[in-house]
């Protein structure tokens, strides 16, 4: 079922990971990232791993509400995997037909399936954690600088937070018209790659017909409550770091340097 | 009393399809309505009575004759924002005047973009929220309210703006029995305890009979005004343009036909029953 | 009359295993007959939506079965299609689910997929259109040309053409203006009146379920609460309330009087049926 995507979904919440601030959060998000690119060997990546894990245990968030957000890219994953597997060159262990399975291909692919697998949940836990309203609000101050190249900031941080708003209603909505059109008789589930590219129409021209609709009317609705774009906009809530904010920073920049020392000495 | 809306000769019409005509969807309103009333309007679907709500606050321009909030016309662009800020819209839709992922970031919408202060705009979210009794969902998802719910958030949203009138434009039509009831017992609140003008655009006619006036369009103009005691009982005229009267003025009207001295606008079912029980 | 579809003990669990889960239709068991013209009400979250779905096999059950006919529908979940052209479904504000580029198209989807040859496809789009009051000068048209209350009647049509034994319309009359829903609901009156198969109409509305339907199931809280003719639903008038539905202004009324003292039945639920015992009271009385 669709509405089992929890991509982008936002679980309110008071804990530690809740209460950061969010441009806190998007800058602990780029280093995690950084970090988990930099780290080589198991030690590095059990202390990326271990980052993650108190940060699931800090936010509150189910572990398994992040693993079935895995779901939607597992193919991506079982692909890298796959690719990574053969296509290493090294020592070999297994042979058949065209197929050579490497000692490096076997690695690789376990820290490329690895490596995803963590950036993905390391970057839910950003959404799991933030209000979409905080994220953009933290991402307009970060990117408040190229305000000054004439890149309209203020905009994007809007279309980015309607569009996140909209998720669950547009998925909803296309949950309901493919039932309406499978209780016509469409088929969603056989015939070629070309039948099934066709069964889509039923479903992809109601629903952009929709969105338009809501644009239109949402755009109305922001009039009518004064919306003029981002001169002279308060804030409900102001963006103010705090020590904890400080506090993570800091722990993450070690963790970082941590991961760099140690691959240097090819740990 | 000040009237809050004022509209004289309002003519409008919309852009016309291709090779078509221009549709002309008001001629010639001439309304005044009065600060603190509750008003209901009438009217089939197209008989005009969304483009004139739309004309209350400035989301639709007059071609012809001229609209005034509280004596600012409101084809004056500098008077824009200060003519949005005093009437508030609902519209018909929960889904799509959302904007925002948390009840009280949507609720704050409309300060923000009005540059009040912060702690002002935190003041009124939870003074508007308490007034529409969604205090407790300050902290939740929209997507996952109900549709009464959602739309008591976008009458917390204008509220939050401290308007001086609503206007519902068919913004219970899409609701249940239940949602209809927490939104009209919400704006019948909002109208007798914090004196804010309601102006409800509806086709149903029990929502009508609890506004003090009904104005009832059709065909782009106001063919009756006056209370709901007098409005509600004619019922061909009603029937003729698309409305119906209630059940209870049907039985009325019926049972004066079978000979029973009852009055005609006895719209409640306690007042009905009583003035039956007079005339057996 | 027998059966046409059965429910027993029916439970339908949404997202089991996590932290919403609840049970939307819980231990439901209920027939609707052969010809029959039922309705079935409820207010928003008493389950009627997800019951509906499991009809036409749109939904699984979680446990419990739905037969049509004498057959178990999930007995070949292959053939659950077919299951879907036996039962036609109607949702709530359909004309969102059009997507061809003439009126004519859309009405023949249903059909087209259930593979019936082009002269059959034809008769039954106009057909179909002309049971949901339509004109045939509208079938070249393109479906966003229309108004809303046209664009729904096709969308009811593209439904008909399958010429389903069972005909379900959620909400048929939501968001019509008075005009609309009262001739929406001559025509669905008239569809079954000349086709003489089953009609489901489900809604929130009890004074437009009592004037079309001969038999009402109530749910609530999950369940079906009661069932029988509008006259028993209505003589229960109390516990409707209790769970939060309405009843009939006109039953209102005669509940009123019937506690001011006057013999009327208090299950009334049309004007005429109540004008009229007022009047032989009245005779009765002079």
């Amino acid at each position: 079922m669709l509405k089992d995507i929890t991509l982008g979904q936002y679980f309110p919440g008071d804990s530690l990971a809740h209460r950061l601030d969010p441009r806190t959060k998007l800058i602990l998000t780029v280093l995690y990232i950084v970090i988990l690119f930099c780290a080589t060997s198991f030690l590095s990546y059990g202390l990326v791993a271990a980052l993650l894990v108190m940060g699931i245990k800090v936010s509150g968030v189910a572990p398994k509400a992040l693993v079935r957000g895995l779901k939607p890219i597992l193919f991506i994953i079982c692909f890298t995997a796959v690719l990574n597997l053969f296509y290493t060159p090294g020592d070999e262990l297994a042979s058949f037909w065209i197929f050579t399975i490497t000692k490096q291909g076997v690695a690789t692919a376990f820290f490329m399936v690895l490596r995803i697998t963590m950036l993905i949940m390391g970057t839910f836990l950003l959404t799991y954690t933030t209000s979409p309203i905080a994220l953009t609000d933290g991402l307009e101050y970060l990117l408040g600088p190229l305000k000054k190249l004439k890149v309209p900031v203020h905009e994007l941080a809007m279309i980015m937070s309607i569009a996140l708003r909209f998720i669950p209603t547009l998925i909803e909505e296309t949950d309901k018209i493919m039932s309406a059109q499978k209780a016509r008789g469409a088929d969603f589930e056989s015939g070629s790659l070309l039948d099934r590219a066709r069964a889509l129409v039923p479903i992809l021209v109601p629903l952009f017909i929709s969105a338009f609709r809501r644009a239109d009317e949402l755009a109305v609705a922001m009039e009518c409550r004064c919306y003029h774009g981002g001169e002279g906009r308060t804030k409900l809530h102001v963006l103010r770091y705090q020590a904890r904010d400080y506090l993570v920073l800091l722990a993450y920049a070690a963790v970082l340097a941590a991961v760099l020392i140690l691959g240097r000495f090819g740990l | 009393m000040t009237d809050i809306i004022k509209t004289e000769q309002l003519t409008f019409a919309y852009p016309p399809d291709e090779g078509k005509e221009p549709v002309q969807a008001l001629q010639g309103v001439s309304l005044t309505i009065a600060q603190g009333s509750f008003v209901a309007v009438l009217g089939h679907n197209g008989s005009g009575k969304s483009t004139l709500a739309k004309h209350m606050n400035a989301v639709l321009l007059p071609r012809g004759g001229k609209v005034w909030v509280s004596g600012m016309d409101t084809s004056d662009e500098a008077l824009l924002l200060e003519v949005r800020r005093r009437v508030g819209m609902v519209f018909q839709n929960p889904d799509n005047q959302i904007v925002a992922n948390v009840v009280e970031e949507d609720v704050a919408f409309g300060p923000e973009n009005l540059g009040v202060p912060t702690e002002e705009i935190q003041r009124r979210v939870a003074a508007a929220l308490k007034a529409v009794g969604m205090e407790e969902f300050t902290l939740h998802a929209p997507h996952h309210l109900s549709g009464g719910q959602k739309q008591r958030i976008a009458i917390a949203g204008v509220i939050a703006m401290e308007p001086a009138c609503i206007v519902m434009d068919e913004s219970t039509a899409m609701l249940d029995p239940c949602g209809r009831r927490e939104v009209l017992d919400t704006v019948k609140r909002l109208n007798r305890e914090k004196g804010i003008t309601i102006v409800l655009i509806t086709h149903h006619m029990d929502e009508a009979a609890m506004a003090d006036r009904v104005v009832v369009m059709d065909g782009g103009s106001v063919v009756m005004d006056g209370p709901p005691r007098e409005i509600l009982v004619r019922m061909e005229e009603l029937r003729a343009i698309g409305l119906a009267a209630p059940h209870t003025v049907e039985l009325l009207h019926g049972l004066r036909e079978d000979g029973f001295a009852v009055p005609l606008d006895a719209l409640g079912i306690q007042e009905c029953a009583e003035a039956i029980v007079r005339a057996l | 009359m027998k059966p046409i579809i059965r429910v027993e003990n029916l439970t339908h669990t949404y997202g089991a295993n996590t932290p919403f889960c609840r049970s939307a239709v819980k231990n439901v068991s209920m027939e609707i007959m052969e010809g029959e013209f039922l309705g079935v009400i409820g207010h928003t979250g008493s389950g009627k939506s997800t019951l509906i779905q499991h009809l036409n096999g749109l939904l699984r059950p979680t446990s419990g079965s739905i037969y049509l006919g004498d057959r178990d529908i999930w007995a070949d979940p292959k053939k659950i299609r077919d299951v879907r052209f036996r039962v036609g479904l109607v949702f709530q504000y359909p004309e969102y689910q059009l997507f061809e580029e003439t009126v004519y198209k859309d009405i023949a989807f249903g059909p087209r997929n259930m593979g019936l040859d082009s002269k059959e496809i034809d008769r039954r789009v106009r057909s179909a259109l002309a049971f949901a009051g339509l004109g045939e000068e509208l079938l070249e048209k393109s479906p966003f040309d229309l108004s809303g209350g046209q664009k729904r009647r096709v969308a009811i049509a593209g439904v008909i053409a399958m010429e389903p034994e069972v005909l379900i319309l959620d909400e048929p009359s939501a968001g019509l203006d008075p005009a609309g829903r009262r001739s929406m609901l001559e025509n669905i009156r008239a569809y079954h009146r000349q086709k003489g198969t089953t009609v489901v109409m489900v809604s929130h509305s009890m004074d437009e379920v009592a004037e079309n339907v001969e038999r009402i199931v109530v749910l609530a809280n999950a369940g079906t609460v009661m069932s029988g003719t509008p006259h028993e639903v209505f003589s229960r008038a109390q516990e409707l309330l209790d769970v939060g539905l309405n009843v009939p202004q006109v039953t209102q009324v005669a509940m009123e009087l019937k506690r001011q003292g006057v013999a009327v039945d208090p299950a009334v639920y049309t004007v005429e049926a109540l004008r009229a015992q007022l009047a032989a009271l009245k005779g009765g009385r002079a």
